[in-house]
């Protein structure tokens, strides 16, 4: 690796005018990347780590500003070149790759014609040569028949292969700088282990420098050579990928390395009542063809799943995007129609009308995945907790409904005093608190949480789960938890069940499972969350 | 001082703490912000209301009756009070015309005196001393020549300026235009309201029951409002006319019929988009009935739509109503209205005040109202309301 940094950022700072105030987004910041070296920049939301990449590129929206500091790429400072070089620089020398690989293509052409147009722009390719070259990128980020994949359209293919074709876009003219902004956040575990090795791969190939975005300290050990922790806009600590580990010097970092979320799971209680049960439980969506919407066949959902969760266990569901883990939960809660019995409680659920199953409801709660999503913009939150109690207990006075919400928010570790403030003033992680609150001011004894902690940074999720576990041991709770985030179940469930196309592949207590799994598709769904783990003991 | 504790995660929002418990929430203070930065709406809003309540108090400003009459040394208030002729030494049981010679001379005998409003006619007063034939042109216009006649009738007056004056003229029936036309932009933005909140609640309803169902329920009603929207309105309501007798309320239920359809769509739209949300699910789990989801979860949600509807709703509302009142199928027959004001200023070309007061107010009642409409779509505009 030779000793001259490719990319040079220099005291480099950000700044975005909001309603004539000014916001400091990035702080005086200075890191340079080398030839050939990767280089990840690690930080929660709003750390100011996306807002970094984005400017090396010169993407920010016109309210953003430097205030001080210089990019140098290859010795010119990019912040100052006129614009007609910095789309030279785009593309072609620097490219980028973004977390949502849904949106970042074009859906109305056909890849094919997505990866030419880069060539002909830059390198001025056209029909043969361009078709030849496309043909090699595709291969080259392995997307198997690329000469009939040419032609196919984004929607036609998985959340994978988008950002493989992604990978192949942002590779076309064999960039001196590669740019990842969370290129495998929104895939499955799976997936994210197999993207992880062929950017690893493609860049020991081509031998490209990367800025690696992310907020997954597993995935930095995985791939960077040096790390830049980041918090509020600064950078807190930078150096040498196993140094950081080894030694993390800012208390920052040290808290994000401890993060990991503790495994101490709720004993199984093999003698305990069953809580709620499930025989063959099916969910089936109708495909209808035709004129007269004849049914010819079914999206199978969830199809034939029989479980039994006993009082104080928490069963734990794993699987990836689609398994239909999430569909299962909302089954079990009679939110969407199924067949098969359900017994909650000793009494038979299914089928029961929704006024019927009300006297239910407070028993049994679910926390979802979004915290943005699941309060509603326009309520206070006082108002967000105390509804259940005015379905449930319309006698109630006013009164002691806001008392029983502040009580369930300190529970949550809120302050009561803010309770009559509205969602958009609390981070997620507050959020999520507030959600939980929600679910619990019933004083339910059945909660689905579908994964609660998939939204938030990793210092909030451990304290999510913490906040889950505590709760678990005081009410004595039984949890249903869904999530695809192995590590957060292993730090909760006592019993596992691996899920894949609406089927259960496998399940059994976690100890168990977690140490033999017995089907080939649970190891390697093991082995692309735990690999890190994996490596580190061997 | 209220103890405040603060757990670590809290930290982040301590600055928020401070300026808690207010009136607005953020969101509709930045709003209110953007509206009032938007200084042709925010100006257009406070003329618009000032009108709408000076003309609310229109008894006030344009009667045939006095304010106070003192008579015999006792205090009367005819706006407020009846008082039969027989109260003032007249002859007759039925209420007193103030505007009789006779009825002010007994007055006067009296040593009484009268205030009177700034008006002096109601908009259904006939003023029978017009100089000239109705529709006779602004009083001040008149050389003391033309109103020597008009002079000659009335007691202890001496010259033009002793005459009741009708500022803009009078209507082919010899009414005070200003009157009506202060009664008309009542009853136009009076019945533009009343049809535009009706309406609204109508097709509030409407969209939320069918965005919230979906399936079956949505798509009978769909193609229901399909074929509702596409009967002419004007026809019907010219049959109506020759069925029913005019009159306001009627001609509110009939638009009605027609006009709840306009919010459907954007409120529907915002349902479907909404009852798959999270916080929707959320609450479903809580057990909350359908009815309450909608009302309390869903529908506030959806307003922001409707709130930026309104004001045009509102302006097409009175435009409607001029519409059918210029053809003579709106209000009954004498009622103050601008429509029908335009109506005799097309008859009457050699009297152009009609037109033109007819005009310029509606003119100046629908500009206002676009004006308000846009500074709330503005406020509304959820990339101003963020940025």
């Amino acid at each position: 690796m030779s000793g001259t940094a490719l990319l040079e950022i220099k005291d480099f700072s950000v700044a975005f005018r909001q309603s004539g105030r000014e916001t400091l987004a990035v702080d005086r910041i200075s890191f340079n990347i080398k030839k050939g070296e990767t280089v990840a920049v690690v930080g929660e939301s709003g750390s100011g780590k996306s807002v970094t990449g984005l400017s090396v590129l010169r993407l920010l929206p016109t309210s953003a500003s430097h205030p001080s500091g210089e990019v140098l790429f290859q010795g010119r400072d990019l912040l100052k070149l006129p614009e007609q070089e910095i789309r030279g620089v785009r593309g072609n020398d620097i490219t980028m790759v973004f977390q949502e690989p849904m949106t970042s293509l074009n859906p109305l052409h056909p890849i094919g014609q997505q990866i030419t147009e880069m060539l002909e722009v830059h390198r001025g390719m056209h029909g043969e040569a361009a078709r030849k070259r496309v043909i090699e990128l595709l291969k080259e980020v392995g997307i198997p028949n690329a000469e009939e994949r040419l032609g196919s359209y984004p929607h036609q293919l998985s959340g994978g292969q988008r950002q493989r074709v992604m990978i192949a876009l942002a590779l076309a003219n064999e960039p001196e700088l590669f740019i990842a902004d969370e290129p495998t956040t929104a895939l499955d575990v799976t997936v994210q282990a197999q993207i992880l090795k062929l950017l690893k791969e493609l860049q020991g190939r081509l031998g490209m420098a990367m800025l690696f975005i992310t907020h997954d300290l597993n995935i930095v050990r995985k791939i960077a050579d040096r790390v830049c922790v980041m918090k509020q806009g600064k950078i807190v600590e930078q150096g040498p990928v196993e140094e950081i580990f080894k030694n993390p010097q800012h208390p920052y970092t040290k808290a994000l390395l401890a993060a990991e979320p503790k495994i101490q799971p709720a004993p199984p209680q093999p003698d305990a009542p069953s809580m709620i049960s499930a025989n063959d439980l099916k969910v089936w969506y109708p495909i209808k063809r035709g004129l007269f919407k004849k049914t010819v066949g079914h999206i199978k959902a969830v199809d034939g799943v029989t479980l039994n969760i006993r009082r104080g266990e928490t069963l734990g569901v794993v699987g990836e995007s689609g398994s239909g883990k999430t569909t299962l939960g909302l089954a079990l809660l009679r939110l969407i129609s199924s067949e098969g019995p359900i017994v909650f409680l000793g009494k038979p659920i299914q089928g029961l009308k929704f006024k019927a199953m009300r006297p239910f409801r407070r028993d049994m709660q679910i926390v979802f995945q979004d915290p943005y999503g699941s309060l509603s913009p326009r309520m206070s939150i006082t108002d967000i907790v105390s509804e259940g109690l005015r379905v449930h207990q319309p006698k109630m006075s006013p009164e002691e409904r806001d008392e029983r919400a502040a009580a369930a928010l300190k529970d949550v570790g809120l302050d009561p005093a803010t309770r009559h403030r509205y969602p958009h003033e609390f981070s997620g992680g507050q959020r999520q608190r507030i959600a939980v609150a929600r679910a619990m001011v019933l004083e339910p004894t059945f909660v689905v949480l579908d994964e609660p902690t998939s939204a938030l940074d990793m210092l909030v999720q451990s304290q999510i789960v913490d906040l889950l576990r505590d709760l678990q041991k005081k009410r004595e709770l039984t949890y249903l938890f869904i999530s695809h985030d192995l590590r957060v179940v292993a730090a909760l469930a006592s019993h596992v069940m691996v899920m894949k196309d609406g089927k259960i592949v496998e399940q059994g207590p976690a100890e168990k499972l977690f140490k033999a799994p017995v089907s080939d598709y649970t190891r390697a769904l093991f082995a692309a969350a735990f690999s890190l783990e994996t490596e580190q003991t061997s | 001082m209220e103890q405040i504790t603060q757990t670590p995660v809290l930290e982040q929002h301590k600055e928020k703490v401070e300026t808690k418990q207010e009136r607005l929430s953020p969101i509709n203070k930045r709003r209110w912000q953007n509206f009032k930065s938007h200084r042709r709406g925010y100006w257009s809003l406070w003329i618009f209301s000032f009108l709408f309540v000076l003309s609310l108090g229109a008894e006030l400003i344009a009667n045939s009756k006095p304010f106070l009459v003192s008579y015999d040394g006792k205090w009367h208030y005819p706006i407020f009070q009846f008082y039969p002729e027989t109260a003032f030494g007249g002859d007759f049981e039925t209420e007193t015309n103030y505007r009789d010679p006779e009825v002010q001379k007994l007055i006067k005998e009296k040593n009484g005196y009268m205030l009177w409003p700034l008006i002096p006619f109601h908009y259904s007063t006939i003023n029978y001393d017009v100089p000239t034939p109705a529709p006779s042109k602004p009083t001040w216009m008149y050389t003391e020549e033309e109103c020597k006649a008009a002079v000659a009738k009335k007691a202890d007056a001496k010259s033009c300026r002793d005459l009741d004056q009708n500022w803009l003229g009078t209507d082919t029936a010899a009414r005070d235009v200003t009157a009506r036309m202060i009664y008309g932009f009542r009853i136009s933005v009076i019945f533009g309201l009343t049809l535009t909140i009706l309406s609204s609640i109508i097709g509030i309803a409407a969209g939320a029951v069918q965005g919230y169902f979906g399936g079956w329920v949505d798509l009978t009603f769909q193609r229901f409002i399909e074929i509702w929207t596409s009967i002419p309105t004007l026809y019907v309501l010219l049959i109506v006319a020759a069925v029913l007798p005019q009159g306001f309320f009627i001609l509110l239920g009939i638009l009605l019929l027609f006009s709840w359809t306009s919010l459907v769509g954007v409120v529907r739209a915002e349902f479907l988009r909404t009852r798959n949300f999270e916080y929707v699910q959320a609450a479903r789990a809580l057990g909350v009935s359908n009815s309450v989801l909608m009302y309390r979860h869903i529908l506030p949600n959806a307003m922001v739509a409707t709130l930026t509807f309104m004001p045009f709703i509102l302006s097409g509302s009175v435009m409607t109503l001029t519409a059918l009142d210029y053809l003579g199928y709106g209000l009954p027959p004498g009622s103050p209205s601008l429509g029908e004001l335009l109506n005799q200023g097309r008859n009457n070309l050699q009297a152009p005040w009609l037109g033109i007061t007819g005009f310029f107010t509606v003119a100046t009642l629908l500009t206002l109202l676009i004006f308000i409409g846009e500074a709330v779509r503005d406020a509304f505009d959820p990339r101003k309301t963020f940025s």
